[in-house]
């Protein structure tokens, strides 16, 4: 089965360069600001969406994303307004793909099947759900895979080549490369590092390869970029947010067109040509 | 032998499985990055309890350097008072360190060591855990970080001093309400970022396996001794067990070696804080809880019908957390042990009768567990046995309870 995923990526290797993930998380600063830049980030340049469903206890993110579930989950996000938001969102956006994120429990009590559903329905293409690795397989990335969602797993710098094979088995979509031993937006990724890894997961796999955790400004996300599929962008736009909230934490005016400014440069780095010094 | 007639098909001692599964709770949720580690501890763990020599360096520090074993105390004055079963208090706040933490730690830190891992980290709530921790860190020359909620540190002073003194850097969490768990997601964000040397000794018998196990593991120790000292005592096993429930680990430490015999009965007493009414006003996640997976495990949890994870409130820091230990889940609906729930009222009630009936000052923790006792003892008959777990002593509570008491000490 082709999902938008699938069809997102090969158009960007038909153009010859590396795709632009934004991450911002569903709900934050508040329902309608959060679905207004959600609207503004494909005209921006992002190529696939991802979207945090805010969880009071992220335990792999940084201060940034921490920061931003408070923010949702305060103003009143709920998992059921996070798919009413993705509902919005298609309605208006038939290709741009859109991965939700974000951790386990919240799903396990909607509970699965009704939440792999109501994704279905809402027009969720994938999901990236941090604490649930390959021996887990079977709480919720056979079921999702099942319904036609793509499931996609994070390979990080521990994930060594015996255990490789087992991430990739039943990952679909693309393979989310966590660029360092660590949590989101905190250290900065090792450029050179991050292709030898990116070199070796795409030696195993015919899937494309999306680099994230860490990833702030454009000229890092063009340096990434080389020899990926894409780049993932998230605690910087957040940080954005976090910056322009009004006195009650809403959001204040010109927050859509601050972060769709960070992401339309992201989104221009990642269309220049190779650098001749990564070369 | 002698009870094969009566024993049933199932034994309740032989969890988890190879999933790290006791029936639903349990399992391995964690972030990819730990995964491999995860892997890598069981099997180190697996090896340890092959090794004779991890089992005689162990028993070497648990009696030399811990202090075992644990008296088993004949309460008679609360016998006495509270006119029914007669009461017995496992010791272990007279381990070193004041509570039954260091049986675990001590376990633990033999592991990182065989691990080569350099960098010991832990969480703690009521600093228990995190001075045990500190202290064998300190006695195996092993850098230590301990991750502590800023309201814990609040009403933990003098196990925060002690941790310093024993150099260990305490890192004060500022997130959620700045309890337990928060700590514990810190400590785990700590441990993503810092695999390649670092050991987490987790306190209790909760997160991802094999650390539900291998707690549990640890603190047998406990109910072990009670079979020796209650045969040598009165000739017979006890018929009563009674612990705290937190995440569970003195709890899981006393009961476990007692689960297959059928003659004992089990409570669990969990934080009833303000009551069961407003799930925001306690820490009884499984009586006013549901199932749930956070911090690796699937376990009860208090959480609102979105999933997100609720604070809950306790007078014991010890006990303020949402969740507990997978095992304890698996118990409760096996229907095995009984979770019951007390208030911070008769806690620190019960607190204030032991301290006068029999010169122990508790910690804030096991007197949850003394005031089911009260409630309990004197339904039963005069010769029935029963063992409560005085898990740690109550020296860093007593500043915290004059100020319930409305007590003004100058400090």
């Amino acid at each position: 089965m082709t999902t938008r995923i699938d069809k997102r990526f090969a158009a960007l290797k038909a153009e010859g360069r590396a795709g632009l993930v934004t991450f911002t998380t569903a709900g934050d600063p508040d329902y309608d600001t959060s679905l207004q830049l959600l609207k503004a980030l494909p005209r921006a340049g992002a190529d696939v969406i991802e979207m945090g469903m805010p969880f009071s206890d992220p335990m792999a993110d940084g201060p940034a994303i921490q920061a931003s579930s408070q923010r949702a989950l305060k103003a009143g996000q709920t998992m059921k307004k996070t798919l009413a938001m993705v509902r919005e969102f298609r309605a208006g956006d038939q290709d741009t793909p859109l991965v939700l994120m974000g951790y386990y429990n919240p799903i396990y009590v909607y509970p699965v099947d009704a939440f792999i559903k109501d994704c279905v329905e809402a027009g969720v293409d994938g999901l990236i759900v941090v604490d649930v690795p390959p021996e887990e397989d079977d709480e919720l990335c056979i079921p999702a895979l099942a319904a036609g969602l793509n499931f996609i797993r994070l390979a990080t710098p521990t994930t060594d080549a015996k255990r490789l094979p087992a991430v990739l088995r039943n990952t679909s979509g693309f393979v989310y490369y966590v660029s360092i031993a660590g949590i989101t937006g905190t250290k900065a990724p090792d450029a050179s590092e991050v292709h030898a890894q990116v070199a070796r997961i795409k030696g195993q796999t015919d899937l494309p390869v999306a680099v994230g955790f860490g990833v702030k400004t454009p000229e890092q996300a063009r340096t990434i970029a080389d020899g990926a599929d894409g780049v993932v962008v998230g605690s910087a736009l957040v940080e954005i947010i976090r910056d322009n909230l009004d006195g009650d934490g809403k959001g204040a005016g010109g927050t859509t067109e601050k972060v769709a400014g960070l992401v339309e440069r992201l989104a221009a780095a990642l269309r220049e040509p190779q650098s001749a010094a990564v070369k | 032998m002698a009870n094969s007639t009566e024993s049933s098909l199932n034994s309740y001692r032989t969890g988890p499985d190879e999933r790290g599964r006791f029936g639903l709770y349990g399992g391995r949720f964690v972030a990819e990055t730990l995964m491999p580690l995860i892997l890598e501890l069981e099997q180190a763990y697996e090896d340890a309890k092959a090794d004779p020599e991890f089992h005689a360096e162990l028993e070497n520090l648990l009696t030399h350097y811990a202090g075992r074993p644990s008296p088993l105390y004949f309460a008679e004055r609360l016998t006495e008072h509270l006119g029914g079963a007669k009461i017995y208090f496992k010791r272990d706040e007279l381990n070193h360190t004041g509570s039954h933490k260091i049986n675990n730690c001590l376990g633990q830190i033999q592991l990182a060591r065989r691990m080569r891992k350099t960098r010991i980290i832990a969480e703690t709530g009521a600093g228990q855990h995190g001075v045990a921790v500190a202290t064998v860190a300190a006695r195996f020359g092993l850098p230590c970080v301990v991750y502590m909620g800023c309201t814990d540190i609040e009403r933990q002073a003098p196990n925060v001093f002690r941790m310093k003194l024993l150099g260990a850097e305490v890192i004060p969490v500022t997130a959620g309400s700045g309890t337990l768990k928060d700590a514990m997601n810190e400590a785990l964000r700590d441990w993503v970022a810092n695999v390649h040397d670092t050991f987490y000794i987790i306190g209790t018998v909760a997160g991802p396996h094999p650390y539900p196990a291998m707690v549990r593991d640890f603190q047998s120790v406990i109910g072990e001794e009670v079979r020796t000292q209650m045969e040598e005592a009165e000739g017979r096993l006890p018929d009563t067990l009674v612990a705290c429930i937190g995440g569970g680990s003195n709890a899981m430490g006393l009961f476990h070696p007692f689960l297959d015999d059928k003659s004992v009965a089990i409570y669990g007493v969990e934080a009833g804080g303000l009551g069961l009414g407003n799930p925001e006003e306690h820490c009884a996640s499984m009586n006013g809880g549901k199932p749930g997976v956070l911090h690796g495990n699937r376990t009860y949890l208090l959480q609102n019908d979105d999933g997100q994870i609720i604070e809950g409130h306790s007078i014991s820091a010890g006990l303020d957390y949402p969740g507990v230990g997978p095992e304890h889940s698996w118990l409760r609906d096996t229907g095995r042990v009984t979770y019951v729930a007390v208030t911070d009222k008769e806690a620190l009630a019960a607190f204030q009768l032991c301290t006068k009936l029999e010169g122990i000052i508790p910690a804030l923790e096991p007197s949850h567990a003394l005031a089911h006792v009260e409630k309990l003892a004197p339904t039963l008959p005069k010769d029935n046995l029963l063992v409560m777990n005085m898990c740690g002593r109550g020296d860093k509570d007593v500043f915290a309870v004059a100020g319930h008491l409305g007590v003004e000490m100058e400090t």
